[in-house]
């Protein structure tokens, strides 16, 4: 028989079947669904994450002290000692591939003004920071290296803490808070930058030159990390291979001896990123594709019945010519048939959820390969469920077949 | 019988044992005859006799334990599932005593079903052939009408339109009246011997000896061999005895 007329009777028979059918295609919905949801979820989050991380600028270099951390091995907190003021001043004087490098010391605590307060975060900073950061200042303006020089007391502050200690729309600029009993004053606010993917409030903080937080509020030597910016994302690699240089010739590491720092590009985090971000997906699809499988072996146990119930059609259809090959490719038909609707309708199913999911704020994108993914699999599990019954029905005789009551 | 006349079927010294457990059952025990084109053979027999048995061997649904079997001049006892599938879809009309229809179809599409397995005809002469296979057996009027909307009598001519439609060399028919009462029976007979008369080669299994007088030869099966074969020089008229059937009450 000729694949039109195939079609046609395997429609009849889905048609004349009309519930058994959707039921028997319900699990495929679900399933198909339940893929296309979680492939969307995956695929969303790794992409609003990869969002915010190039936000922050894809040059950014980030250098921490202590070796290397991947394997897991435990250092000894004088490891964490080893960046110094002096590694950041001869990095400024030595750069080539970087346009600005500032030092960082962070302290957390409660910032105060009068009767309100707030706990938050207080980064030491060059000027430069915003300049590597691309934050800008929406209100005053940023402090200065004379600032730095003297370690002057004075700060900038992020909208959360300029909306909790300066609340009734005072304007904070020119005002003193005092951060651990120790008086800034506030000489310009950031520009908000709301939340981060990971849920992170990017706009409680406070920035202060470094001078001032490691001497006045921290009263240490060393620093907690240094950050920097290549000239381009090109030329990252270059210059994480000059800071490399000059830490080691600064901390007289030599020969085959191990960094005791570590040097991170942003763009090695979004990797990192993206990769356990495809981990959790690859699991969530795995589960996912279980149900399908379910969904297979229920089609099967529907086709089974249907070649049962339809085993005088089949003797007929013998005698009066179909080849073994015309039942099975008949009965194939239906049962992909019936896993390709249900597809297209978990397709369908598996869209509407991912907007849903949308709504309450889950970041979503179907890969369009989901969809083709998800047709193939179907096509795969129509063929591959309907197979038996199919075989069944090929293989009976039609003599028995047309005499079964 | 017109000796010239093309053989359509030849069997010779046909046996057909079934192994049942241990025990061998010969439903043919060694049958030989010929049917030549244009005949209306009726084979009789007691139940079990093997009649159903002979039946599926001529219809090519089965094979011969032993003994060669031609069809319009071919071997069928060595050849494949597959193409014994084709001859029957060329040769063979089939017609049995629970009618075989497709349920939901209508008419036109039970008849075209053997045509389905015909690569050679397209959709539209799929129909027309449909169509006058339903003209020739009375049902011109009834092309579209579902088979579970119809009589048993209705039915039986749907399948025999069925079983004319791709013009075989040969129409089998299995106790086709058992089902349907006296004067639908010889409504079918005048049908059968409408289509002797127009030159076709018909086979039909009865237990009815009465049917045997409208067909123009008669062999009779006992356990699973030929007691006897005779030709019929005085065909009755089924048309005849219809008209003479008492009417019925209501009509
Ligand atoms: N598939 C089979 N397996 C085993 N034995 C069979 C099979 N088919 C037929 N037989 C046996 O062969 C013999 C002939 O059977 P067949 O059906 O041909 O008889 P029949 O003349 O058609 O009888 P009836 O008039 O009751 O239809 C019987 O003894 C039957 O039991
Ligand atoms: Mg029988």
């Amino acid at each position: 028989m000729n694949i039109i007329n195939l079609f046609k009777v395997a429609l009849r028979a889905i048609a004349s079947n009309k519930f058994r059918s959707f039921l028997s295609m319900l699990g495929i919905i679900i399933g198909v669904a339940a893929v296309i949801i979680m492939m969307a979820i995956g695929q969303g989050s790794k992409e609003s994450i990869r969002q915010n991380i190039s936000q922050m600028g894809t040059n950014i270099i980030m250098i921490r002290p202590g070796a290397d951390m991947r394997g897991g091995v435990r250092q000894d907190p004088s490891a964490m000692q080893t960046l110094k003021v002096e590694d950041y001043k001869r990095i400024d004087q030595e750069k080539r591939f970087i346009s600005h490098v500032s030092p960082e010391v962070t302290a957390s605590g409660q910032a105060i003004n009068g009767a309100n307060n707030t706990s938050t975060s207080l980064y030491g900073e060059m000027p430069e920071y915003l300049d590597i950061k691309q934050w800008s200042v929406s209100d005053g303006e940023c402090f200065t290296e004379e600032d730095v020089k003297k370690s002057a007391k004075v700060c900038l502050i992020g909208k959360t803490v300029a909306d909790e200690l300066f609340p009734n729309g005072q304007d904070p600029v020119g005002r003193t808070l005092r951060f651990k009993s120790i008086p800034f004053r506030v000489v310009g606010v950031l520009k908000s930058k709301g939340y981060n993917s990971f849920g992170m409030d990017q706009d409680n903080l406070m920035i202060a030159p470094y001078t001032t937080v490691m001497k006045r509020v921290l009263a240490q030597n060393y620093l907690s990390s240094i950050n920097c910016s290549a000239l381009t994302e090109e030329l990252t690699d270059k210059a994480i291979e000059e800071l490399t240089t000059v830490l080691r010739s600064n901390h007289k590491i030599s020969g085959e001896a191990d960094n005791d720092f570590t040097i991170r590009s942003q763009e090695e985090m979004m990797q990192t990123m993206s990769s356990t971000m495809d981990t959790i997906t690859i699991i969530l699809v795995v589960a996912a594709a279980f149900s399908l499988l379910v969904a297979g072996i229920g089609i099967m146990n529907i086709m089974l019945v249907s070649v049962t119930e339809r085993t005088r059609e089949i003797g007929l259809r013998m005698s009066v010519g179909a080849t073994g090959l015309d039942i099975s490719n008949q009965f194939l038909i239906e049962s992909v048939m019936i896993s390709i609707t249900g597809g297209v309708l978990g397709i369908i199913v598996g869209y509407l959820g991912t907007l849903i999911c949308n709504k309450f704020g889950l970041p979503t994108s179907i890969p369009l390969w989901s969809i083709l993914v998800s047709f193939a699999v179907c096509t795969v599990i129509g063929i591959g469920f309907g197979y038996f019954p199919a075989q069944k029905a090929a293989n009976m005789d039609p003599i028995e077949a047309i005499r079964y009551e | 019988m017109a000796e010239d006349k093309k053989v359509i079927i030849e069997l010779d010294n046909v046996k057909r044992n079934f192994i049942v457990g241990s025990e061998t059952v010969h439903a043919l025990r060694g049958v030989s005859f010929k049917v030549h084109q244009g005949e209306f053979v009726t084979i009789m027999g007691t139940s079990g006799s093997g009649k159903s048995t002979l039946l599926n061997q001529l219809g090519c649904l089965d094979t011969p334990t032993s003994g060669e079997y031609y069809l319009d001049g071919v071997s069928v006892r060595t050849m494949s599932k597959r193409q014994r599938a084709r001859l029957r879809n060329l040769k063979i009309g089939f017609v049995f005593q629970n009618y075989n229809l497709l349920a939901k179809s209508t008419s036109v599409e039970n008849v075209e079903l053997p045509l389905m397995y015909n690569s050679r005809y397209s959709a539209a002469q799929r129909r027309e052939a449909a169509v006058k296979a339903l003209q020739a057996v009375g049902l011109g009027d009834r092309l579209n009408h579902k088979s579970n909307q119809m009589s048993g009598g209705q039915m039986q001519r749907v399948a025999i339109a069925r079983a004319l439609v791709n013009d075989p060399a040969v129409i089998l028919a299995d106790e086709a009246t058992g089902n349907l009462d006296t004067r639908t029976s010889f409504e079918m007979l005048v049908l059968f011997q409408k289509l002797h008369a127009e030159g076709r080669t018909i086979i039909f299994v009865t237990h009815n000896p009465d049917i045997a007088r409208y067909s123009s030869r008669n062999i009779m099966l006992r356990d699973g061999k030929i007691r006897s074969d005779e030709i019929n020089t005085n065909i009755l008229s089924a048309a005849e005895a219809l008209a003479k059937l008492p009417k019925p009450q209501d009509d």
